[in-house]
């Protein structure tokens, strides 16, 4: 997989604009939309464009699914599917562990607004008010 | 008995442990003003026992961490530190005399807290006499600038309180900014920080970079008052007169000009300074200190900042001769700090007792003064001649030789200096004393006849007074110490 | 069986089965049993394997007998050693405070789930820090960090959650961009072993993917690490979080942040292709001058302890990339020293505040007025702390500063040496707060009655309050690490 490229075209590295759409627009929602559950899937889009760096290059030309076999020596690298599914698994914890933490945010500011969360905090209130 | 090193340890570790019994003796205000006695006696004794080895050419060493290589805290006695720590143990003694007589006539609050800061601050003085490289000089300087902020802030007023940030602030700002890269950029030229005779500086810098390293020694010694970082002076005139006895006579101003000595002989050495010529520019500055304070002191009407423009200007003196790097100015330096140290005191006692009596603060109240309360102008008139530079007082010894070196170096600059300024000085002390004495006193508005000041404050003043004639007639222990730095 | 050959995995498995071990058995105390033997295990471990390495020089160890670099290897040497030693000496001294102090701030009934996050941020911790996989790190880091979400979202203060919130988000796009950076590193060497990576990748230096995942790799960890002025998440996390939370998080997570940048660069990138070709020495100098100077003086203006130090933190973590940017063996011993004194310094801090906290309700320089007479141990564990992170000599953070002076004059930097001790006056200042109202005014009537102050908690405070000062003076241990640790970076890459 050492330095392999498909044909230097545009369309051979249609990929890798994809994956870049994708970051930037993840990003882009994480920044700009103040629903916090918006950003949560602003996040994943974010991360889903990892999996598309890691996987695409895996796929050589000519290659065929890793299983050993006797008719072919070209072999697609296994090895990116493997830590994909870590990463997928990872976003899966962190898009339930910030789901989580919007539901208690809801139950204790009553909005899940960005805005309105941080203005609610600036009221003064004693030394910090329970949940 | 003790032998030398057990004596350097003593030194800081039994105000240290007076402190502690101070400050657990706080409900029984006799026994702890006995505490305070005893153990600045007890200072007195251990530092005397230092004495005669030094004397007799020893230099005692106790090596307490060793931080890095080349980086340790250790102590070493040479007879600059030994005659440093003699005078703050030995006026040590009679300033908790007076301290006690001033406390309890102006019935001050939080007397614990003050008595325990000034044993904090005598132990911070004996690490900074004692100490045998720049590191453990720094360690202990910052120790008296912080044990001496609680003295400063005493009174707990507003102005108090501004003026101990200035005092903090500018002590602390100067020490940081420039005294701490000096310590690291001579530890990474010279490998070392060690006070050594000749210094440890030799062949190892151009002239231009010895004068810059200088300079941030120098400036960085903030507690030495030379402009234009002198501002924590006056600022600190808020506290208690003991306070400023103690500030101005015994440990923080002259751990300052104590330490600009040191660094000058032990760490950049005499010769090496000499060689390159960079220390011109610091006998300009003191000089300039020097008139500029004292014309100063000539308007102020408020009596304790009068003195401490005085102490501004005569701090520089000692500055100045030893940048001079003559051997007579030198001796000169050194007996400045012990005439400087005595003479101010006493004048910062009287200026405490004619508070504490007759609640006057400013020169112009003074007139015939001396009629009611004669010790206190008496001592007052001594001292005054020794800060002028007359016989029969210490400061008279001093200046001769701080002349004699600035003409031997033939440094017309210097010489002029200190021409101009005895008559400064003479400007703005003579009249006080004549008013005192010469003047019919104006009706009293307070109407309170008042006396001579409470007891102990009389017996302090006489004390040093007399120290102050005592140091013409016998100046043997301070010239010898002058002349074994001169000559190791 | 034979312990000692299988150290450095059991050095991440026994926190990492506690875990678990601490959600089924769910009575407080035996959760709490079960964590600290863990960490105690985890922190004798880390001190066998620094002598180990001190003696016979780097351990590789194979995980399942896969050798590298196919498979996972883990790779302690004289640099990680000495991280693991600070991570698990601060949790085991944590885990014991944080049982009387997570009394006050935390729900009874969510305790063991407090124990379980603790020691599976313990596992990701230590797992960062003893892989030799690149991959691996990705994947410790986000254990460490989702578990420290939820120890932050514990904290009593409704703020608290979205300080987690936020730290979540912010986070995870640090660990996204990280493993981005992986995946080009991956693409171009076509290896995953730190060690091997760096081998490889002379051969393909300069190209553009390469400088691209060190852009990632440095924005993915500066996140993590709170370089400014990506620290938002930071001040936060740490006023709002459970005591015994700020005081582990702050003296370890973003340290193993800066051990994860070290390691790139020196062992993978190597210090030619990242100071040489890239103007780094001047970004990063410039950005921990900013932290330094902006963090601190933020920080003089704050009217809460814990925001006061939070900040604090950002600024010292400036210090310890300033050290970097030299790119000498001072500057970088300089930085590893500073991350361990710093880690003990403000771990020391924040416990003492969470002593605060339990015994006057708050941290709030006007409910703390009069510390000094209130509680005069406590304030005076503070000042010692306060007088570390000036670098006052006799403590900790001396050393620190002393090598950070010395590598500056090295260079011939005047004008750096001069912002550094101007950066210390500011820490001066702020600190200087803290002593204004603990000592100069008097307390209040409400906070009359001090709760009295567990042993579980004063004793593993003292142990660190002294640690300061020990370190201070006996430097034999932290120097001596952190400079053989800098030589072997340095020298790296042949």
């Amino acid at each position: 997989m050492t330095g392999a490229t498909t044909h230097m075209t545009l369309s051979g590295h249609f990929t890798y604009f994809i994956m870049v759409f994708l970051m930037i627009a993840g990003l882009f929602i994480v920044i700009s939309r103040s629903n916090l559950i918006k950003k949560l899937v602003g996040l994943g889009i974010f991360q889903t464009s990892v999996y598309l760096l890691y996987i695409a290059p895996g796929k050589l030309i000519g290659g065929t699914a890793p299983i050993l076999s006797d008719a072919f020596t070209v072999y697609s690298n296994p090895l990116p599917h493997v830590l994909i599914l870590t990463a997928i698994v990872v976003g899966v914890a962190t898009l339930a562990l910030g789901l989580a933490l919007v539901v208690r945010i809801r139950e204790a500011y009553d909005t899940i607004e960005e805005d309105e969360i941080l203005e609610r905090d600036l009221k003064p209130e004693g030394d910090g008010k329970t949940k | 008995m003790l032998t030398p090193e057990q004596a350097i340890v003593a030194s800081m570790v039994v105000p240290l442990a007076g402190a502690l019994l101070i400050s657990l003796a706080g409900r029984a205000p006799n026994l702890r003003e006995a505490i305070t006695l005893v153990t600045s006696v007890i200072l007195l004794g251990v530092v005397l026992t230092l004495l005669p080895v030094v004397l007799g050419g020893a230099r005692p060493q106790v090596i307490l961490f060793s931080l890095l290589p080349g980086l340790q805290i250790d102590f070493r006695v040479e007879p600059l530190g030994m005659l440093f720590a003699l005078i703050a143990s030995g006026l040590w003694i009679v300033n908790s005399l007076y301290s006690i007589g001033y406390m309890r006539g102006n019935k001050e609050a939080h007397q614990t807290r003050f008595f325990v800061c000034f044993a904090l601050a005598l132990a911070a003085t004996m690490g900074i006499a004692f100490s045998g490289n720049l590191l453990t000089l720094f360690i202990f300087y910052e120790l008296l600038t912080l044990s001496t902020y609680p003295l400063v802030t005493h009174h707990g007023t507003e102005k108090a309180r501004d003026g101990g940030l200035v005092y903090l602030g500018l002590l602390l700002s100067t020490s940081t900014l420039f005294l701490l890269p000096a310590l690291v950029f001579i530890w990474y030229i010279a490998g070392t920080t060690d006070f050594t005779v000749g210094g440890i500086l030799a062949d190892k810098l151009k002239p231009g970079e010895l004068a810059f390293l200088l300079g941030l020694c120098v400036f960085g010694i903030g507690k030495a008052a030379l402009m234009p970082f002198h501002r924590w002076l006056p600022a600190a005139m808020v506290a208690p007169t003991p306070v400023s006895a103690l500030l101005h006579a015994v440990a923080v101003v002259k751990a300052g000009v104590f330490s600009v000595v040191k660094v000058i002989v032990y760490t950049f050495g005499i010769e090496t300074l000499a060689l390159a010529g960079a220390s011109h520019w610091l006998v300009a500055l003191a000089g300039f200190t020097i008139i500029a304070a004292s014309t100063v002191a000539l308007t102020a009407d408020n009596l304790k900042r009068r003195l401490a423009y005085s102490t501004i200007s005569q701090l520089s003196y000692v500055t100045m001769a030893a940048a001079l790097l003559a051997p007579l100015s030198l001796i000169g330096a050194v007996m400045h700090i012990a005439a400087h140290a005595v003479g101010k005191i006493t004048l910062f006692f009287a200026a405490g007792a004619i508070y504490t009596a007759a609640h006057k603060t400013e020169v112009s109240q003074l007139d015939g003064i001396g009629r009611r309360m004669p010790w206190t102008m008496g001592a007052f008139a001594i001292a005054a001649l020794s800060m002028i530079g007359l016989p029969p007082a210490a400061g008279f010894i001093s200046k001769w030789y701080m002349l004699s070196g600035a003409m031997d170096a033939q440094h017309w600059l210097a010489v002029s200096v200190i021409i101009l300024s005895t008559l400064l000085n003479a400007g703005y002390f003579l009249p006080i004393v004549y008013r005192a004495f010469f003047v019919l006193p104006p009706a009293d508005p307070h109407g309170h006849p008042h006396g001579e000041a409470p007891l102990l404050m009389v017996v302090a003043l006489t004390a040093t007074a007399a120290g102050t004639v005592l140091l013409f007639f016998f100046p043997d222990v301070p010239l010898a110490l002058a002349r074994q730095m001169i000559n190791p | 069986m034979n312990l000692a050959p299988h150290l450095p995995a059991l050095q991440v498995v026994i926190p990492l089965i506690a875990a678990p071990l601490t959600v089924l058995l769910r009575r407080r105390s035996v959760a709490f049993g079960v964590a600290l033997a863990a960490s105690w295990a985890a922190f004798v471990i880390s001190i066998l394997l620094w002598m180990q390495v001190a003696q016979s020089g780097t351990i590789s160890y194979a995980i399942g007998s896969w050798p590298a670099p196919w498979g996972i290897e883990y790779r302690v040497d004289r640099l990680n050693s000495f991280v693991l030693v600070l991570v698990s000496g601060i949790a085991a001294l944590v885990l014991p405070y944080s049982r009387a102090s997570i009394e006050a701030e935390v729900s009874p009934q969510q305790h063991y789930l407090f124990y379980t996050m603790f020691v599976l941020c313990l596992t990701g911790l230590l797992g960062i820090t003893i892989t030799g996989d690149a991959f691996n790190i990705f994947v410790f880091l986000e254990v460490s960090s989702l578990s420290t979400y939820v120890l932050i979202a514990l904290g009593r203060d409704r703020r608290a959650l979205f300080a987690g919130y936020q730290y979540l988000l912010m986070g995870s796009i640090g660990a996204t961009f990280l493993v981005i950076g992986i995946g080009l590193l991956y693409l171009m060497t076509g290896t995953l072993n730190l060690d091997d990576m760096g081998q490889r990748i002379a051969s393909v230096q300069g190209t553009r993917p390469i400088l691209a995942a060190l852009a990632f790799i440095t924005v993915g960890v500066s996140l993590k690490l709170a370089l400014f002025p990506l620290h938002q998440w930071l001040p936060n996390a740490y006023t709002f979080a459970p005591s015994a939370v700020s005081a582990f998080l702050a003296a370890t997570a973003t340290k193993v942040a800066v051990y994860v940048l070290l390691r790139f660069y020196f062992t993978v990138f190597g210090e030619s292709a990242v100071f040489a070709k890239l103007p780094m020495e001047e970004m990063m100098l410039l950005l921990a001058l900013a932290g330094m100077f902006a963090a601190s003086t933020l920080a003089i203006f704050q009217t809460d302890l814990k925001r006061l130090f939070a900040y604090s933190s950002v600024a010292q973590i400036g210090y310890i990339i300033l050290g970097m940017s030299f790119d000498s063996v001072s500057g970088l011993t300089a930085s590893i020293v500073h991350l361990f004194n710093h880690g003990v310094t403000k771990g020391a801090i924040f416990m003492l505040l969470g002593c605060v906290t339990l015994g006057m309700g708050g941290t709030s320089l006007a409910r703390i007025q009069g510390l000094g007479k209130r509680m005069p141990l406590t304030s005076f564990g503070i000042v010692v702390g306060g007088l570390s992170l000036m670098g006052v000599p006799g403590t900790a953070g001396f050393i620190s500063k002393w090598y950070l002076l010395l590598a500056a004059l090295e260079k011939g930097q005047w004008w750096l040496v001069f912002a550094i001790v101007l950066s210390s006056l500011l820490a001066a200042a702020y600190v200087w707060r803290f002593v204004e109202a603990a000592y100069f005014r008097e307390p209040r009537k409400d906070t009359e009655n001090v709760a009295a102050m567990p042993w579980l908690m004063s004793i593993p405070t003292a142990i660190l309050v002294i640690a300061i000062v020990y370190f201070g003076l006996d430097t034999s241990f932290t120097i001596g690490t952190a400079t053989d640790a800098a030589a072997s970076l340095i020298r790296g890459r042949p």
